[in-house]
């Protein structure tokens, strides 16, 4: 019994696949599914580029096998975005240099959907808290920081939104 | 694809799962996955069977009574940092849960599989430590309940046999008032600690201490209690000096020294937070320091 039948809603639309135990959630939305804004860097939990939301709450896509995510819905990145434009957290990291490569982009937007959801008006210290869950190699973190206070700011309606 | 092939099991009942382990050779139990599923993508862990604890409803739930808490093996770590029941009654677990990896990893990784994995700088065993928790045990001969003490063997060991699973941890509360301090050292928010300390302090009239847990964790292969600074403090008023007397007996513990740190940082670091814990007990004890 090492393939089982799986059915997981992503991104509101769901599929049914019979799948290999051993394959985690990640390697099922990239390559079953062929959404591939979620991005695999160290596989072993370390690097959060995989983040995705399960039943609205983040988690290594890449620590995760697809057959636990069975009847779950999972969001991605391609989730997050608006058929036309950015959503106003991505329009901040474009506004902030919240990015640079991107390679860990689709991690830090899905972590930071999460804490936004839960915090309207987070601090500076709580957004890098969570952060800590994400690598980038690139900006400092500083630019994702900004990005991300910038994108509170914007979705509670503040001056400047 | 990462791991090594297995099979795959999701029993919805404790007695199915008990059965499963009883009856499949080389099966490991799937908790939260935080620390397993990265064993089997390097291969560390190669396993025949995973049998998934996820869908166990009597795994879940935190139960406050008679002076007892008890929380089902299969919560997940970020359901007990948010719940009010354990911010009351065990402040000490919900300060302790700040620590525990990210808030991505909090999301999935569970009590129970925190205390299975036993890595000897975890939080969560450093709190049952300083608890005196029992760990009930559940396999196909039935329950049985384990102090913490004789639950954690070693570095990384405990004393569940193949078949077994953790089915719940039960705390003795201690009343309200009690003061709780939490400190740990680590060169990264998130990152496993090469030192911490776990600290409840009971203070009664005109400061004197009714009674005094210290748990050391990262220093030595397992959680350690500190008895001689436990003793050093029982019956005796609490001052400053009397919190760095006590500290002084985290130099005790036989440190592991490893490319993180040397055994004497870890020793400096499990004096200095100790004395930090036991500070941070005694102020919410009520204690002017």
């Amino acid at each position: 019994m090492s393939k089982r039948a799986t059915r997981i809603s992503v991104n509101g639309k769901s599929h049914a696949r019979v799948v290999d135990a051993r394959l985690t959630l990640a390697d099922f939305l990239r390559h079953e599914l062929g959404l591939t804004g979620t991005h695999l860097g160290c596989e072993h939990g370390v690097c959060g580029a995989c983040t995705v939301l399960v039943d609205g709450r983040s988690a290594r896509s890449c620590l995760m096998f697809a057959v636990q995510a069975n009847g779950s819905e999972v969001t991605t990145v391609e989730g997050l975005t608006p058929d036309d434009g950015l959503s106003v957290l991505q329009q901040a990291f474009v506004d902030n240099h919240g990015l640079q490569c991107g390679f860990c982009t689709p991690g830090m937007l899905i972590t930071l959907t999460e804490l936004l959801r839960e915090n309207d008006d987070p601090s500076e210290d709580e957004v890098r808290e969570v952060l800590t869950g994400n690598l980038c190699r690139c900006t400092g973190y500083a630019g994702i920081v900004a990005a991300a206070l910038d994108a509170a700011k914007r979705l509670r309606g503040g001056p400047g939104s | 694809m990462k791991p090594a092939p297995f099979d795959y099991h999701a029993p919805q009942h404790l007695k199915e799962a008990a059965e499963l382990l009883a009856s499949l050779p080389n099966a490991k139990i799937l908790a939260g996955g935080q620390s397993l599923v990265p064993m089997m993508n390097f291969r560390y862990v190669i396993v025949d069977h995973l049998v998934d604890l996820g869908g166990i409803d009597d795994l879940r739930g935190i139960a406050v009574g008679d002076g007892r808490l008890r929380i089902g093996a299969m919560m997940r770590q970020r359901d007990l940092e948010f719940s009010p029941e354990i911010a009351r009654h065990c402040p000490l677990m919900s300060e302790a849960l700040h620590h525990v990896g990210h808030r991505q990893t909090r999301n999935r990784g569970t009590i129970g599989g925190s205390l299975a994995h036993a890595d000897p700088a975890a939080e969560l065993p450093a709190v049952c430590a300083v608890y005196d928790a029992v760990v009930h045990i559940a396999s196909i001969r039935g329950l049985r309940a384990v102090p913490f003490a004789e639950f954690t063997t070693g570095y990384m060991a405990t004393a569940l046999e193949p078949d077994e699973m953790i089915a719940a941890i039960e705390l003795s509360l201690w009343r309200n008032g009690h003061g709780y301090g939490f400190h740990e050292f680590a060169r990264r928010h998130g990152d496993f600690a090469l030192a911490g300390a776990a600290a409840l302090l009971d203070i009664g009239a005109d400061n004197v201490v009714r009674r005094a847990a210290l748990a050391l964790f990262g220093v030595a292969e397992q959680p350690a209690r500190l008895d001689a600074a436990e003793a050093t403090l029982t019956g005796k008023v609490l001052d400053s000096t009397a919190i760095q007397t006590a500290a002084a007996a985290a130099w005790l513990v036989e440190p592991i020294s490893d490319i993180h740190a040397g055994g004497d940082y870890r020793r400096h670091l499990a004096q200095v937070l100790s004395a930090r814990a036991l500070t941070d007990a005694a102020r919410r004890a009520g204690v002017d320091l």
